[in-house]
């Protein structure tokens, strides 16, 4: 049940940790040109930005319900140690929730300097926020910040050594980047869908090109700090890396078997690379690395998910960086993006594909911790709850969920479908009455 | 005085803050509910719209701020609270997601159908969600949450004192939201309706008033710990404070005065918050966890106070700023009545 809220929650969080920089950045455009055009896309933005901010907050309440209804062992014994990240990350999330909304409300009436300035607090929070909730995740994949007594009691409690893990810049970088692939890859995609029908103008080409720059420069560095983030699980969660690759003996100079896909315990059409996973996960081509075989069967997660969906992370991350790197040579050799119907059809399956990815990581990282909750601490099991109904629960849940998803889909079409033309000329006549 | 109550007192303020500011959304909902037909509620639909607009989102962050603190810095009734009580915590947040949903995508909905379906879908969950949560409290303060795992998932919240709290909370924000609503009314100059809400706060205020006065007795019988508790002491002050605020609150509404109304009647709805606290203290179950043993490491706690202390120095004029600004109506969008063929845009 909270994964499904996660993965209903995952998404809208991009939206709101990247979404507030590309609209102020649109702002900011028009605050030093004049453009009108550029504010009318702000403002059509912002309000996109409220209604998934708004669901967003309403999902992440429903999380924090879950987090004690279905674990409230976890919760009870370690709400301690990490409650404190999520103490400032709702302390982010208030101050996110104030000034988008001023932001908002606030358009044509206050200066256009001051609400420029009323955005920033914005991205700052989603910024902060964003670090404090991995912080969690990565404490539950590095534990520390206490001690067990005898009993397995919590003793000893620091909650800031808890905070500082190995796992969190690594991760955090990692989510913060994703935000930008997937907001940005998919709002460009719905303006290069629109151009593939034949609006061709100006507002549309500038909303495609804003976030599409966003997300094109992030990708290729989502590459690299991949990379650092893979070593960083080889050091510390061997037997995730091993659930990564499928890798079952502990094997030095261990080969790198790429794509294809696993049932089983046998990996189908993949493609071997000698020594590439000892390369990668450690820089060296003779590292040894440690295989599932280090540790009991039931300490093992369930490889063929993990491997399957970090097969899927890699592919649809190399595709993206690449169309990254093609539209940026094109814009900074000539100036304009790509004129191919190719790159356009591209850009379209660049947002889901990078939701998929983003969906496929998650699943990466939490299911490739199974069978704990909190990594060698506790296990999932011992952390659920005895509660009975949760099937009920968990249907109603979906059901309201896919409900949710159908009235937001249909309501943001129907925003788009909002002539353009009115707004920009009561924009250009700096007498928007707030209907626009 | 300790640690825990320092932390306890945080814990509280944050749901002073929410049942006052939560509240008034909440009864907001309520009187949109309670409007009448499309036609003779539309106006009063769309001032409910207007108020809550800009502020609605930050009133409900309080809820976060309270499960937030409430997990880290008293883990061990955390857990308890949760096992119990999970059914009214469900369906509270399963309302949450409607009340929130609907209220955001209202403004969008442009055909009969659809402004109806969402309507009614912030509204009921406006009424419903207060009422589950108001059976949450009710439940732990009348002692029906056991220290060691789970009591019993229904008996626990549906007797008479948790239901009664419910009802309680429901009235108690229905009564907020009406002195609220009259005084953005007068601010957009909607002297009809500022009427409107005038006689909606007195009645709520009525009916608030008898629902607490037999209140007492109801904890009486089902609560003992918490009556004599709220009849001796700190107690017996916070409920002297919230009484006569509220008399004070109704004597302002009376005489349209509606700005220090708004103050009074969150003075009231403060006191009553402050006089549970008070009136269990020093624990946090009743009769089976007290607040030292709820709480977290030392650590911890230093820790939250730390952190809120600093969190307060940013977020105290951040809000500032929005209430301000709210109040000044410089973040007032056009009036525009909500009918249901109406199709409206957002500011």
């Amino acid at each position: 049940m909270q994964a499904l809220s996660l993965a209903v929650h995952i998404p809208l969080v991009c939206f709101g940790v990247a979404f507030p920089a590309m609209v102020l950045y649109m702002e900011g455009l028009y605050v030093r040109t004049g453009d009108p055009l550029y504010k009318v896309i702000a403002k059509r933005w912002s309000k996109v930005m409220l209604i998934l901010f708004a669901v967003g907050a309403v999902t992440g309440t429903i999380l924090s319900f879950e987090l004690g209804l279905l674990w409230p062992e976890f919760m009870e014994r370690f709400g301690e140690v990490f409650g404190m990240a999520f103490a400032l990350e709702g302390v982010a999330f208030f101050l996110e929730a104030i000034f988008i909304a001023i932001y908002v409300y606030g358009w044509d009436r206050i200066s256009p300097r001051a609400h420029l300035l009323t955005g920033i607090p914005v991205v700052i929070a989603g910024f902060t926020g964003s670090l404090m909730v991995i912080g969690v995740n990565g404490w539950m994949n590095d534990p520390g910040g206490f001690e067990l007594d005898s009993d397995g009691n919590v003793t000893g409690v620091n909650p800031f050594a808890a905070f500082v893990n190995s796992n969190v810049w690594h991760e955090w970088v990692h989510m913060y980047l994703a935000g930008f692939l997937v907001a940005g890859f998919i709002v460009a995609g719905v303006y290069a869908f629109s151009w593939l029908r034949g609006h061709r103008d100006r507002f549309r080409q500038v909303a495609m090109v804003v976030p599409l720059t966003f997300a094109c420069l992030a990708a290729p560095i989502q590459v690299v700090v991949g990379d650092w983030a893979g070593r960083t699980v080889a050091e510390e969660q061997p037997t995730k890396l091993a659930a990564f690759e499928g890798l079952e003996q502990t094997t030095r100079g261990a080969d790198l078997r790429l794509g294809g896909i696993m049932i089983g315990d046998e990996i189908y059409g993949s493609v071997s690379i000698p020594d590439g996973l000892s390369l990668l996960a450690h820089h060296d081509p003779n590292a040894e690395v440690e295989g599932l075989n280090a540790v009991p069967a039931d300490e093992r997660p369930p490889v063929p998910v993990v491997r399957n969906a970090f097969q899927v992370m890699i592919g649809i991350g190399t595709g993206l960086a690449l169309l990254a790197v093609v539209y940026l040579v094109t814009a900074v050799r000539r100036g304009r993006p790509p004129r191919s119907k190719w790159f356009y059809i591209a850009v379209v399956a660049a947002g889901p594909a990078a939701l998929v990815a983003l969906i496929a990581g998650w699943i990466v990282t939490e299911v490739g911790r199974q069978p704990w909750i909190v990594y060698r601490v506790m296990r999932v099991s011992e952390a659920v709850t005895g509660a009975e109904g949760i099937p009920v629960g968990y249907a109603t849940l979906a059901l309201v969920y896919a409900a949710l998803a159908v009235i937001v889909l249909y309501l943001l079409r129907r925003l788009a479908h909002r002539p353009i033309e009115l707004e920009a000329e009561s924009a250009a006549r700096g007498t928007d009455d707030g209907s626009g | 005085m300790a640690l825990a109550e320092l932390n306890a007192a945080v814990l509280l303020l944050g749901l002073t803050a929410y049942a006052v500011l939560g509240g008034a959304d909440f009864g907001a909902g309520f009187w949109d509910l309670t409007a009448g037909g499309a036609r003779r509620g539309a106006r009063l639909r769309g001032m409910v719209k207007n108020a809550m607009g800009p502020v609605w989102e930050a009133n409900h962050v309080w809820l976060i701020f309270v499960l937030v603190v409430f997990w880290t810095a008293f883990p061990r009734a955390f857990g308890p609270v949760m096992q119990t009580l999970y059914v009214p915590l469900y369906l509270a947040g399963v309302g949450i997601i409607f009340r929130g949903a609907a209220f955001a995508l209202r403004g969008e909905a442009a055909t009969i159908v659809e402004a109806r379906l969402l309507g009614g879908a912030f509204a009921l969950a406006s009424v419903a969600v207060p009422f589950f949560l108001g059976a949450v409290v009710g439940a732990v303060a009348s002692g029906q949450v056991p220290a060691e795992g789970a009591g019993d998932a229904w008996e626990s919240w549906t007797g008479p004192f948790p239901l009664y709290i419910g009802v309680l909370t429901v009235g108690a924000g229905a009564y907020i939201a009406a002195v609220f609503l009259a005084g953005d009314s007068v601010r957009v100059g909607q002297e009809d309706l500022a009427r409107a809400f005038r006689w909606r706060a007195l009645a709520a205020a009525l009916v608030t008033g008898v629902l607490a006065i037999a209140g007492l007795f109801v904890a009486r019988s089902q609560a003992r710990g918490l009556y004599d508790g709220l009849t001796s002491g700190g107690g017996v002050v916070a409920v002297v404070v919230s009484a006569l605020a509220g008399v004070v609150a109704l004597a302002l509404v009376w005489r349209e005065h509606y700005e220090p109304a708004r103050y009074a009647s969150a003075v009231a709805v403060a006191a009553t918050v402050a006089g549970w606290g008070l009136a269990q203290r020093p624990d946090f179950l009743p009769g089976a966890l007290s607040l030292d043993e709820a709480a977290a490491g030392r650590p911890t706690q230093i820790a939250i106070l730390v952190s809120m202390g600093i969190a307060l120095l940013i977020l105290a004029p951040s809000l500032w700023l929005l209430f301000r600004l709210t109040l000044a109506g410089r973040l007032d969008t056009d009036f525009h009545p909500i009918a249901a063929a109406d199709r409206r845009d957002e500011p």
